[in-house]
């Protein structure tokens, strides 16, 4: 299993490499010069020169290159152009933001999805079934910002019983001091049951929108994994021996058949984080999604080559991780 | 047995391919999801179509005294700030939207279809470079990577194409790839090999045939998912340059100001998107069923 392990990590170190290349000649071909952005009109010969010099623009492009990886190695993923903050701070700031957002999404999801899935295979050919299963396809075509927007139509201007956006209410945003910016652990921490039960309810609606194709996904997933298992023979011994059909169910059904379906949670990080910008716009949640889109839109290299790579870390990592999980419970995976 | 046993083993498998093609063709108007799939895809390539003579006002142009109209028998479907005819912008949106989608996927899927080709076929120091540069470019969330196309290549609708194919292209290399790994110890591919089949020949005639299935069907999902990658980079602020262009996306986006008063802006071309999105999603599920042989005991 180690080995397994560290293989798998090893395995990282090329993508990684070839990843900051990547991002590194993607950025360099991005027309625009940083340089006359930050000056503007100001932007006389010799402050232009300066600037560049300032911002290492003047060097050969894999001097920039060989500077940007050894910051990488010391944890510095270099400064704004536009703010001058340091980028990993500003990550690490708002990425709980947005990793806060995800995982209530996730728990919706996989907490709906599961069980729905399960229910749609063992009703599988009736009306019940064909029911999960367009409801499903719905889900996965309607695209996040649509229905966010209905969402927020619905249960903040129509019915009014949930916050329209923002993490916190107005009232308990400054009383509540930030130490971990998760918004749920901060609000108890600083013992404010009021502004946890306020972070809660601004949770929803976002969670709900950024949850919903995946929630789809992993239902159509569980549902065709089920039908698979339903069908083996093992099954079939189980209830022949006179298993109840909770144990079977529980045991040997849904054990075998969430292998698929965990693999599909792993890859599922990479959408979230993708959602997470259109969510993020459309709740005014202060999360790395928006911020990265802002760093695009003001060409930002630094924030956005330095931003898109510590997304991706995560996401490959998430994916290791998943790896790792699924040949603990399937150990045929382990000697191939 | 006797009768086909002096055939020549091409003509057996031309014979074999119609035969799965029809055969999957059969079971794909069997089944009801695909056909709801298709006549919901055929509805909008009509719409997109015939989109001059179904729009009953221009689609650019507005008057602003009509402006904020709900829907009525004068507009379907209502009118937005400038009093343009939203049905009728809808309708030429269809044009937008499915122009992007399919430009897309038909780059996405060449470039793909041929990495994919290279990768499975010859393996080796070839495949594992490849597939680490497809690993490389699965790491970057899909959006986020089609947002940074754009910001280089600019806004208009051959980039915005351009950026969601580069999404898709590792997606089906990866696919192909797969397939192709799994064909090349299958006894008909050996047999093709023992008669001295070889090279392109065995890769495009005997193989490529056979795992084109599953990249039909991720095709016909891909169309999906480059619908709403569109409308997204449209909402984001990053569609078509001219902010009068129907683009369904762009359409939401300006409605979200006034969704207290006039949701009905933001709630039709939502259907839109929703109603072509499930389209291709039904067919490709369909399509799915109909071509994965497990299915057809």
């Amino acid at each position: 299993m180690l080995k397994f392990i560290v293989r798998r990590l090893l395995l990282l170190i090329p993508i990684l490499l070839g990843l900051t290349l990547l991002l590194f000649v993607f950025i360099h071909l991005l027309p625009g010069d940083p340089a006359l952005a930050i000056l503007g009109e100001r932007a006389t010969p010799q402050n232009y020169a300066r600037v560049r010099a300032a911002l290492g623009l003047d060097q050969p492009l894999y001097a920039q290159y060989l500077s940007y990886m050894g910051g990488i190695l010391h944890f510095d993923l270099g400064h704004s152009f536009i703010t001058n903050r340091d980028v990993v701070n500003d990550f690490l700031q708002r990425f709980p933001a947005t990793l806060e957002l995800s995982i209530a999404a996730m728990i919706f999801a996989v907490s709906a999805g599961i069980p729905l899935g399960m229910w749609s295979a063992k009703h599988r050919g009736t009306w019940m079934d064909g029911l999960g299963t367009v409801g499903s396809l719905i889900g996965i075509s309607i695209p996040i910002f649509f229905l966010g927007l209905m969402l927020k139509y619905v249960f903040a201007i129509q019915l009014h019983i949930l916050p329209d956006s923002g993490r916190l209410d107005l009232a308990t945003y400054g009383s509540i001091p930030r130490v971990t910016n998760f918004l749920l652990i901060d609000t108890l921490l600083a013992g404010s049951l009021g502004g946890f039960w306020s972070a809660l309810r601004h949770l929803i609606l976002p969670a709900l929108a950024l949850g919903t194709i995946p929630l789809a996904i992993i239902m159509r997933i569980t549902r065709a994994s089920v039908v698979e298992v339903l069908n083996e023979d093992y099954v079939r011994t189980a209830r022949a021996k006179g298993l109840p059909g909770r144990v079977v169910d529980g045991r040997h059904v849904l054990r075998n058949a969430l292998l698929p379906v965990i693999t599909v949670i792993g890859l599922q990080t990479g959408l979230l984080f993708g959602g997470a910008i259109l969510t993020e716009t459309i709740f005014a949640w202060g999360g790395v999604g928006r911020w990265l889109y802002d760093a695009m839109t003001t060409r930002d290299y630094q924030v956005i080559q330095s931003g898109v790579l510590m997304l991706a870390l995560i996401f490959v990592l998430v994916n290791l991780v998943v790896d790792v999980g699924y040949a603990l419970l399937n150990p045929r995976i382990r000697y191939s | 047995m006797t009768a086909t046993a002096d055939v020549h083993p091409t003509e057996l498998e031309q014979e074999r391919s119609v035969g799965l093609i029809r055969d999957a063709l059969q079971r794909m108007l069997r089944n009801r999801s695909a056909i709801v799939g298709l006549v919901l895809i055929a509805i909008f390539l009509a719409v997109a179509a015939l989109a001059p003579f179904l729009a009953p006002y221009d689609p650019t142009r507005g008057d602003l005294l009509q402006s904020f109209k709900p829907p009525s028998a004068q507009h379907f479907f209502g009118t937005d700030l400038q009093g343009r005819d939203q049905f009728s912008r809808i309708v030429f949106g269809a044009r937008i939207s499915l122009t992007i989608a399919l430009l897309s996927v038909s780059i996405g899927l060449t470039i793909g279809l041929l990495i994919g080709a290279v990768s499975g076929y010859f393996r080796g120091w070839v495949d594992s470079a490849l597939m680490r540069v497809v690993d490389i470019l699965l790491s970057i969330p899909g959006l986020l990577f089609a947002i940074a196309v754009v910001a280089w290549l600019g806004r208009g609708i051959p980039q915005i194409a351009v950026a969601i194919a580069v999404v898709n292209v590792p997606i089906f290399a990866r696919i192909l790839r797969g397939s192709l790994l799994a064909l090349r110890d299958t006894d008909y591919v050996t047999a093709a090999r023992s008669v001295g089949v070889r090279g392109p020949s065995l890769l495009i005639r005997h193989m490529l045939p056979n795992a084109l299935g599953p990249l039909i069907v991720q095709a016909t999902l891909s169309l999906a998912t480059a619908i709403i990658d569109a409308a997204a980079l449209g909402f984001l602020g990053l569609g078509p340059p001219d902010p009068s262009t129907p683009e369904w996306g762009t359409m939401l986006a300006d409605t979200y100001p006034y969704l207290r008063d006039a949701a009905y802006l933001a709630f039709f071309p939502g259907m839109a998107i929703v109603l072509s999105v499930l389209g291709f999603n039904l067919l490709g599920d369909g399509l799915r069923e109909a071509l994965d042989p497990r299915l057809r005991r």
